[in-house]
């Protein structure tokens, strides 16, 4: 172990691979600083599952390294799986076993006796409120259920480093809501988590920092404020009621400059990204009036990491494609109407050297 | 603990989760226990019937034995396939166990599932006429030698299933070649009675070497009208079965371990 690997739990350099003609990844460099959580946010597609399938040593990269826990993925595959608990994006669970078995079945894998095994089993149901789960066949829960099994799964070994991959697609509210618990209390335990989500609040709620992924390439990289902060600005958004009077709105907002407004998908929603706050709000507002266009609901708000992401890769955030709303974003009305078109501001592609968490 | 040893451990643990989930799929176990019975009723009386009574039912049953435990393969197929299908064997991969634990211990409950085939086949058999006439250690030879044969088709089946693309795919492509492999054979027909080269063929297919050694080991002769030529692998039918069988294991173990590793779906 070197003193990187130390500071380090997850560090990839490099990583390709093609399946056929497609290229998912093509060239990732990341770092997990242990004891963090590193979100790993992207569309469908973007390369996260291969990502997570090479680290823990289920695929092969072409190219480039990835070490966990100090092991290399290619080199010393058992090491790292002995350090590495996965919980895949399908939970994998054996629908005809119950809880208990699953665990126990896991844990003999990882070389328990038989009688630690089964102390281990009972102490992660208790834990994941699965107790009244244990004997039941687990083809008979709910996906939040299962989600849960399949995460306590992941912990038998007490693994310093887990990986979640995607772990609340397809989770209602109250699932979505025991997971990110869940992890929180890995983090409190000191364990370094790598999580992937198309969810830009999940990233925001859980991640120490976090890596957008896009097309197989880390487009951006830092924590929710750093991204936030470099997408620049806020943004003033406003309705205009009267489909007559876009096109002057669009005009108003134009001239304020130095950025192009952005109309929503319903086209009567506008945003534009400003540097000087309420000053633009004021001329903004006066500008309409002048005009003689009506507007509503006005705001002025912080941009949200959608924002960022349509700033980042200059298309808008395309939520799952099991038609699942994504979770709603705390943040102001403005600016996730999803724009067609990108306005991409001065923060232009891949950008922060390695390691570069705060 | 070596590899070899650690593989067994963990593969008699996924042997175990596998029975446990035999035991609670009822369909499953239900078609292991009838396809034998329907393979000795059908064949017993029907081929039986025209082709020389109960000298031929007696007869038949080394052949039976040899097909029902072949038909077996195809559950390996299928279970490795639904295991890969539903994330099982990603997160069997994602653990610390030898590489081939998880196919060897699918081989090894597959095995016990032929052994309760290879009974339910044998009482169905008393049932139908047929009878032991040897000593009971060369019959326990010849149980011995026909789920060592089960032990080889499991492996071809286990390649079958990690190679398919899908849980569908697995389930007919498992099928499939059961057919021609058993049929064309010694098991319930004389090849001498076949045309030139599918006679070669059915002289050499290990299930005729199998059905022909198990005959032999169990004082099963053949009736008057039957024929088994004197080609090598007649008069050495217990060396050849057992060679085979070896040799078909260890091909097929290594290409199944080197495709379980090789699995790069997703």
């Amino acid at each position: 172990m070197t003193t990187e690997d130390d500071d380090h739990a997850i560090t990839a350099e490099g990583l390709t691979r093609s399946f056929g003609s497609r290229q998912a990844l093509a060239g990732v460099d990341l770092t997990v600083s242990t004891g963090t959580v590193l979100g790993l946010l992207g569309p469908n597609g973007a390369g996260k599952t291969t990502v997570v399938r090479v680290l823990s040593t289920l695929l092969l990269p072409d190219g480039g390294r990835a070490r966990v826990a100090g092991h290399d993925v290619v080199r010393e595959p058992d090491a790292v799986r002995r350090r590495l608990g996965l919980s895949g994006q399908y939970a994998a669970v054996d629908e005809k076993l119950t809880g208990r078995e699953n665990l126990y079945l896991v844990g003999r894998l990882y070389g328990m006796t038989r009688r630690a095994a089964r102390e281990r089993a009972r102490e992660l149901l208790r834990r994941f409120r699965l107790e009244e789960f244990a004997d039941r066949p687990s083809g008979s829960f709910s996906g939040g259920t299962r989600r849960r099994l399949d995460l306590a799964g992941a912990l038998v070994a007490r693994p310093p480093v887990v990986v979640l991959d995607e772990p609340t697609t397809g989770l209602d509210p109250r699932g979505r809501a025991d997971t990110w618990e869940s992890v929180r209390e890995l983090v409190r335990e000191g364990t370094t988590v790598l999580l992937t989500t198309q969810y830009l609040e999940e990233a925001d709620q859980l991640a120490d920092a976090i890596c957008v992924i896009d097309r197989g390439r880390v487009i951006a990289r830092g924590t929710a404020a750093d991204l936030k902060a470099r997408v620049g600005g806020e943004r003033l958004s406003l309705t205009v009621p009267d489909p007559g009077h876009r096109a002057t709105a669009h005009a108003v907002l134009a001239a304020l400059g130095p950025h192009l407004p952005e109309t929503g998908e319903r086209g009567d929603r506008l945003t534009v990204p400003t540097d000087e706050g309420t000053l633009t709000l004021e001329r903004a507002l006066a500008g309409m009036r002048g005009a003689g266009v009506a507007v509503s609901d006005v705001s002025l708000a912080p941009p949200t990491l959608d924002d960022a992401f349509l700033a980042l890769t200059g298309r808008s955030h395309v939520p799952a494609e099991t038609g699942e709303p994504p979770p709603p974003v705390n943040a102001g009305p403005g600016g996730r109407g999803g724009a067609e078109q990108a306005a991409a501001p001065a923060v232009a592609g891949a950008a922060g050297g390695r390691g570069d968490r705060a | 603990m070596t590899t070899l040893t650690l593989a067994g451990r963990d593969a008699s643990i996924i042997a175990w989760r596998n029975l446990l989930n035999l035991s609670r799929t009822p369909g499953s176990m239900i078609a292991a226990m009838v396809q034998p019975l329907m393979f000795v009723l059908l064949l017993a009386y029907v081929f039986g019937g025209s082709l020389g009574g109960d000298d031929y039912r007696t007869y038949l049953m080394g052949g039976i034995f040899a097909q029902a435990v072949t038909f077996n393969a195809a559950f390996t197929a299928l279970g490795l396939a639904s295991d890969m299908d539903k994330g099982l064997v990603d997160r069997f991969r994602s653990l610390p166990t030898p590489r081939m634990s998880v196919v060897l211990g699918r081989t090894l409950s597959d095995l016990t599932m032929s052994t309760v085939t290879l009974t339910v086949t044998a009482l169905c058999g008393l049932l139908v006429g047929w009878r032991i006439d040897a000593p009971p250690h060369r019959a326990a030879l010849g149980f011995g030698l026909i789920l060592l044969f089960a032990f080889a088709m499991s492996w071809v089946g286990a390649t079958i299933g990690l190679t398919a693309r899908s849980v569908e795919v697995a389930q007919s492509a498992g099928l499939i070649w059961l057919f021609p492999v058993t049929f064309v054979s010694s098991a319930f027909v004389s090849p001498a009675a076949m045309p030139g080269p599918l006679r070669t063929i059915a002289e050499w297919n290990p299930v005729s070497a199998t059905a022909t050694a198990a005959r032999d080991l169990f004082g099963n002769a053949p009736p008057p009208g039957v024929t088994l030529g004197d080609s090598w692998p007649v008069r050495n039918a217990l060396p050849y079965a057992t060679v085979s069988a070896l040799v078909i294991t260890a091909v097929f173990m290594t290409v199944a371990i080197h495709r379980y590793r090789r699995i790069t779906r997703g």
